[in-house]
């Protein structure tokens, strides 16, 4: 399989700030992947030196085997969405759609004028008077209907609801499996968004905490809870595995990596501890939390 | 409500399992075609490549059969050979799971017997 985007030891620094620290991965061809971490992460910096739209300080950046920078082969294949996109004052949705029509080669236009009907953007429209999830709804759709070989979403639906987020997944999948192309979604809403991801990297801190399939993470962790002393009990003799804990006066949980075995329900079945599995949101919010924490007590 | 897969398993194991169902509940018989990756995973809204690891495990189970250039199908005595496997699962599923918690509300051996055949006129 060919690699869209090769980055080693890529480093972006501001001022004496490293936004971005010594990271390396590499992002195949026809996969949908998903770039997740809390804010000021460094997912933003990361897509915009893949779109050339800032210069590494440090490291090797090759996306589809090439320099990235003022490189018109490289820049036509590549299609970024992001949330704080800016148009010319005086564009309608029209003249955007237009724009984007010269710009991407493989344009569909008979893809984007449905898209447009079910988003239920106005056309003639100015873009400064459309509401936030109307923006969101043009970038969507011209993110969808460029096909770029790589096309990256930054958080691409601030403003939208439940429907037509929907509608933008659905889409997104129905079109990705007649026209495969690489993605890349950056987002918060991982419970939802995380079905379609088969490659999950989470960055933290600037740094890359995990790079691997998604379905590799899901039944990754279970969590135990109960009285206090039993989960206690439970995870002593398990103490390197536990990843999370939370009191609440008597009672306690325990977030726990390890596969859900026999042995561990029997357990947690005689102390009359419940056992849960645990999603992939749940397994990268405490894991993304357990850094910061263990980052803070170094710091101390 | 945006998916329907439980994301705290692995999606291909679910997708197997869902397979596995159909068969066993005669949805798809022996020698019919199964749906595609790209069926499933429309369907579901999941990744096609995690689909179709699901649909792999069942071919290497023996469960299923590619037919070049047309499709996956049920291979004859599929059905046989998934109620076999189940019922070696039930017991560790459910039989250990309501022993233990008939013992938590003070149920005897004689009342869950007594049940079980209740449960069995009710059906």
């Amino acid at each position: 399989m060919s690699q869209v985007v090769y980055a080693k030891g890529l480093t972006k620094s501001y001022g004496g700030f490293d936004a971005v620290k010594d990271v390396s991965f590499a992002l195949e061809e026809n996969r949908i992947y998903g770039l997740l971490g809390r804010n000021g992460a460094g997912k933003t910096t990361i897509m915009n030196m893949i779109t050339a739209q800032t210069f590494p300080t440090r490291g090797e950046l090759k996306v589809f085997g090439e320099e990235p920078f003022e490189n018109g082969r490289v820049l036509s294949r590549v299609c970024i969405v992001k949330e704080s996109q800016k148009y010319p004052d005086y564009f309608s949705v029209r003249d955007v759609l237009e724009t984007a029509a010269m710009l991407f080669p493989n344009w569909d236009r008979a893809f984007a004028a449905s898209l447009v009907e079910e988003f239920r953007l106005p056309v003639k429209r100015k873009m400064k008077k459309l509401s936030r999830g109307m923006l969101s709804s043009v970038g969507i759709v011209v993110g969808l209907a460029s096909r770029a070989p790589l096309t990256i979403f930054d958080e691409p639906y601030l403003g939208l609801d439940a429907v037509a987020r929907k509608i933008f997944y659905d889409r997104l999948m129905e079109d990705y499996t007649e026209h495969p192309r690489t993605v890349v979604l950056s987002t918060h809403l991982i419970d939802e968004a995380s079905p379609l991801l088969e490659h999950l990297l989470v960055i933290d801190g600037g740094r890359i905490l995990l790079d691997e399939d998604a379905d590799e993470l899901r039944g990754r962790a279970y969590s135990v809870a109960g009285t206090a002393s039993k989960v206690e009990a439970f995870a002593s003799g398990r103490e390197d595995q536990v990843i999370a804990r939370e009191t609440f006066g008597s009672l306690a949980s325990a977030t726990l990596l390890g596969v859900m075995d026999e042995g561990t329900r029997r357990q947690a079945g005689s102390l009359n501890l419940e056992l849960a599995s645990v999603s992939v949101q749940q397994l990268i919010v405490h894991l993304t939390q357990e850094n910061t924490q263990r980052k803070a007590a170094n710091d101390r | 409500m945006l998916n329907s897969m439980d994301d705290s398993r692995p999606i291909f194991v679910q997708i197997a399992e869902k397979i596995e169902d159909d068969i066993i509940e005669g949805e798809l018989p022996e020698e019919t075609q199964v749906p595609s990756t790209n069926q499933f995973a429309a369907l579901y809204r999941i990744n096609p490549a995690t689909a179709a690891k699901g649909v792999n495990l069942l071919v290497d189970e023996g469960i299923l059969y590619k037919k070049r250039g047309v499709g996956m199908f049920v291979k004859e005595g599929a059905r046989v050979q998934l109620r076999e496997k189940r019922k070696s699962q039930f017991y560790e599923q459910y039989v250990v799971a309501m022993v233990r918690e008939a013992a938590k509300l003070g149920i005897t051996t004689d009342q869950l017997t007594e049940m079980i055949r209740k449960g069995e006129q009710a059906e």
